[in-house]
């Protein structure tokens, strides 16, 4: 059956930094009346309207800036890309196109989508998981990358 | 102004969640999405621990029609479950198994310094832009047939 990585397990870890994401997207609702959904937030700025540009770019900076801050108090943990640049600039494009057809990515479905009980965005979220696991077992276990 | 303040607070701790939840190391999102090698389920505990503040969050909301802000609450009105929807989400999938990016994460790398993070995100925004051009020919492709019904009416 499935095997557990026990030692990269990180469950208090994971459990600390989503309530964090939870707390980031809840804040995003409850002051500005809005789902904290990443693709979409970066997506809209490339049909810019002009009210919208400022919040959007303040956003992706906070998103953008968070290792900077991090950086200030503790050492930023390691961060491990062993895709090649071709698998990324495909990754990429996929990653791009696909989130603005389903409208929103992990953050807008997964998190947002979920919280509010939005069957749309259970679809979507089982949608991109499935073909995530699937991908990762082809990539992995059949043609084994 | 006081819209923009708490965008970046969000953003900023949607980011620092990333980073101590592990999620920002491609690697370790890759460890969740392989399920027949040696699994690591921590990705599930990261949206669990998010869908918990979560469902409170969006409970509050769905009684409010403006924000503590005194913004207007817009909330998403779209229930349809679109194929386009199901295909892209399909299609985020791949993408997301290839790298072990999806667009938080890619953007925090980018911040981090990291090149491969720089590569991907551009790489995205030139799928998105895609989409754009895309659905700007289907917008002219409609209203050309729609042009079409009008004249074989008037005709």
């Amino acid at each position: 059956m499935i095997d557990i990585a026990w030692s990269q397990f990180t469950p208090g870890a994971a459990l600390t930094g989503g309530i964090l994401i939870g707390l980031a997207a809840a804040s995003f609702l409850l002051l500005n009346g809005r789902i904290a959904g990443i693709s979409g937030i970066l997506g809209g700025l490339l049909t810019p309207v002009r009210t919208d540009i400022l919040w959007r770019v303040a956003f992706l900076g906070g998103l953008i800036g968070a290792p900077a801050v991090w950086a200030l108090f503790a050492q930023l943990p390691p961060v491990e890309i062993n895709a090649g640049y071709p698998a990324l600039i495909v990754a990429g494009l996929l990653v791009g196109i696909g989130t603005r057809y389903a409208s929103g990515c992990t953050s807008g479905h997964g998190v947002c989508g979920l919280s509010r009980l939005s069957l749309r965005s259970l679809v979507a979220t089982l949608s991109f998981m499935a073909t995530g696991f699937i991908t990762v077992f082809v990539i992995r276990h059949l043609i084994g990358a | 102004m006081k819209y923009s303040f708490a965008s970046l607070f969000a953003g900023l701790v949607f980011g620092m969640g990333l980073i101590v939840s592990g999620m920002a190391n491609p690697e370790k999102v890759l460890g969740f999405l392989d399920i027949a090698g040696l699994w690591d389920p921590s990705l599930a505990f990261v949206m669990g621990g998010a869908i918990i503040v979560g469902l409170v969050s969006f409970a509050v909301a769905r009684k409010r029609t403006l924000s503590f802000l005194g913004f207007n609450m817009k909330l998403p009105t779209n229930n349809r479950i679109e194929k386009r929807m199901v295909i892209g989400s399909m299609m985020f999938g791949i993408g997301w198994g290839i790298a072990g990016f999806c667009p938080g994460p890619g953007l925090v790398a980018l911040g981090a310094g990291e090149i491969k993070g720089a590569v991907f995100v551009a790489s995205m925004v030139a799928g998105m832009v895609l989409f754009e051009l895309f659905e700007r020919n289907r917008a002219r492709g409609d209203s050309e047939t729609d042009r079409e019904f009008a004249g074989s009416d008037a005709a």
